[in-house]
């Protein structure tokens, strides 16, 4: 990362900080922003929420472990997160994600070599009654066929 | 009781989804003494929607008992159950119950500060609910000073990150305190030592959304609602194989057969009730009823007929349990990965019925040695998928059952 670019991190980072509150509590609050807007927690922004939270950088990274919304590595640029249990699995959810796969010739879990997609499964999303179900960057798409499914990914910019 | 198509005020239902305006609850709460609304909601015999069906007035009653400087009112919207959408739904379409419910509850126990905690993978709701907080500053339903008596009360926001065990309640205060959300020994109790050790109130969209018909309309009239032990009624979230899946507001005692026909299922072979971690009834368990002193569940009902593979089915639960453990005590972060194995031993005929009794034995352990209720319920539908269906399960996965996997 270039100096200028780490430093405006830093500044956003302070920015956050002083926003959600200087303390531990606003952790979740704070790595929830930057994931947000990056789609990943850099090392280097790992270090800055540790050194402004007064706490060590293993905790940050500990805590981002432990959340399937948090990453440390690079995402794609488009997230699309496909439901896996049981409701949208009884419609045919894993048929549809094996043909994204084909489709975008990876795996779920993994991001396509123009960074374009990352492909994440997810557990119940709370749209059960319009099954199956996929959240792609944030937004909810329900009662997916094949068809449906392949246009909104080949549509992601 | 219409399905999930977006079409707010349409709903109907005796409790619930009954008559209701925005900021009655909060100014009949206001007329009342704090020591009335208890008493309300102690008759009402209001229990948890969350799961655990604790009385919400000896929850409220031990918080307001509690001296502190500072107190906290939750509102627990993680809901990660599989098989449950009828928090989304109030929070979509009934937001005044759930944040009138929550300024009572703050009025009530004295708390300032009210905290929604909103899975992250309910993102796509979190302005609107801002919004909708925003015109109740306006109208001085939140804030200082509300409708110019001495009591403030505001409500933040915070989103969940994806991680189901955060819907229990002290993963959840853990989570909101910075920490890896893992659930804490117990006692100390949230009621005592909570969010930042102050005492603190956790309760369900739901159990919240109840609250303000209560105060209007008065415990008595809620209990007229449901049975004895589970009185008023609840938002079932239906799923799977019917035709009209989505929430319904039922008094609690319907049985699993009425409710089959209301969602207008056929051919059906088993209901799952409680979602994941609830259980799973065969045909000829249709008559029982749901509520706490029967089938208990959050609103998770799960409709599987004929054609399903109720192998398949556990499978996708143990997957679900594995994932979502926190992996911070042996029974639970272990047991269900062993429990996993069992199914796909069994899948591929790999097994003997001395290891299956053996794995049974494992889920019954995990019920008592499990630190939270994660790992205490996991097992419920292990154990009663293969009970429940072992004809079907083992003759057609029988191939090879003389082998020990
Ligand atoms: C693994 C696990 C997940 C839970 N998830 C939720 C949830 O998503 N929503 C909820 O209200 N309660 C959930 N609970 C129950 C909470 O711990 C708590 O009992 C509840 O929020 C209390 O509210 P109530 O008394 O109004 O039901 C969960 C419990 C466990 C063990
Ligand atoms: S029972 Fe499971 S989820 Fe609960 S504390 Fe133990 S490992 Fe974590
Ligand atoms: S199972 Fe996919 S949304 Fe609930």
């Amino acid at each position: 990362m270039l100096t200028l670019e780490k430093n405006s991190l830093s500044e956003e980072i302070e920015e956050l900080v002083s926003l959600y509150g200087e303390n531990r509590g606003s952790l979740l609050e704070i790595l929830g922003a930057i994931e947000k807007k990056y789609g990943y927690i850099s090392e280097f922004a790992q270090q800055e929420v540790a050194r402004l939270l007064n706490i060590h950088p293993v905790e940050v990274y500990s805590f981002i472990s432990f959340f399937s919304f948090l990453h440390s590595k690079p995402q794609g640029r488009n997230m699309v997160r496909m439901c896996k249990t049981i409701a949208c699995n009884m419609k045919g959810a894993d048929n549809i994600s094996a043909v994204i796969e084909k489709e975008l010739g990876i795996k779920f879990g993994e991001t396509t070599k123009n960074r374009r997609v990352t492909l994440e499964y997810t557990n119940c999303l709370g749209m059960c009654d319009c099954a199956p179900a996929m959240l792609v960057n944030g937004k909810i798409y329900t009662n997916l066929d094949v068809e449906k499914a392949i246009k909104i990914i080949n549509e992601l910019k | 009781m219409s399905t999930s198509a977006v079409n707010p005020k349409k709903r109907t239902g005796p409790v619930i989804f009954s008559e209701y305006n925005s900021g009655d609850g909060i100014k009949k709460a206001f007329s009342l003494k704090r020591e009335d609304i208890l008493f309300e909601l102690k008759e009402s015999k209001l229990k948890g929607r969350g799961g655990a069906g604790f009385p919400t007035s000896s929850k409220w009653m031990l918080t307001a008992a509690a001296s502190s400087d500072k107190k906290f009112l939750i509102c627990n919207a993680d809901e990660g159950e599989p098989g449950t959408f009828k928090d989304r739904v109030l929070l979509q379409e009934y937001p005044e119950l759930v944040f009138d419910g929550m300024v009572i509850g703050g009025y009530t126990i004295g708390a300032k500060y009210g905290i929604v905690y909103l899975r992250g993978e309910y993102e796509y709701i979190y302005e609107s609910l801002q919004f909708y907080l925003q015109s109740m500053r306006k109208r001085n339903f939140l804030g200082n000073n509300i409708l110019g008596s001495n009591f403030s009360f505001d409500i933040k926001i915070h989103l969940g990150a994806g991680a189901y065990v955060c819907g229990e309640e002290t993963a959840l205060i853990e989570s909101l305190e910075g920490e890896r959300g893992e659930p804490r020994n117990r006692p100390p109790y949230p009621v005592n030592t909570g969010y930042m050790g102050y005492p603190t109130v956790v309760n369900n969209v739901e159990t919240l959304a109840a609250v303000p018909h209560i105060v209007c309309k008065s415990g008595k009239w809620f209990k007229k609602f449901g049975t004895d032990k589970s009185t008023g009624s609840k938002l079932f979230s239906v799923s799977g194989d019917c035709n009209k899946p989505g929430v319904y507001e039922l008094p609690w005692g319907i049985t699993i057969r009425e409710l089959l026909n209301i969602v207008e299922a056929e051919n059906t072979k088993a209901v799952q009730v409680g979602g994941a971690s609830g259980i799973c009834i065969p045909k000829s368990g249709f008559d029982r009823k749901l509520g706490y002193e029967d089938a208990a569940t959050g609103g998770s009902v799960i409709v599987f007929n004929e054609k399903r593979n109720m192998l398949q089915v556990l499978k996708n639960f143990m997957e679900f349990f594995v994932e979502e453990s926190c992996g911070q005590c042996t029974p639970c972060r272990i047991g269900n990965v062993k429990l996993l194995e069992g199914v796909e031993k069994i899948e591929k005929g790999n097994y003997t019925f001395s290891y299956i009794n053996t794995l049974k034995e494992l889920g019954n352990t995990m019920k008592v040695a499990s630190k939270c209720g994660l790992g205490q319920s996991s097992p419920n539908s292990f154990i009663s998928i293969l009970e429940n269906f072992k004809d079907e399960i083992f003759k057609s996965n029988g191939a090879n059952n003389d082998r020990v996997g």
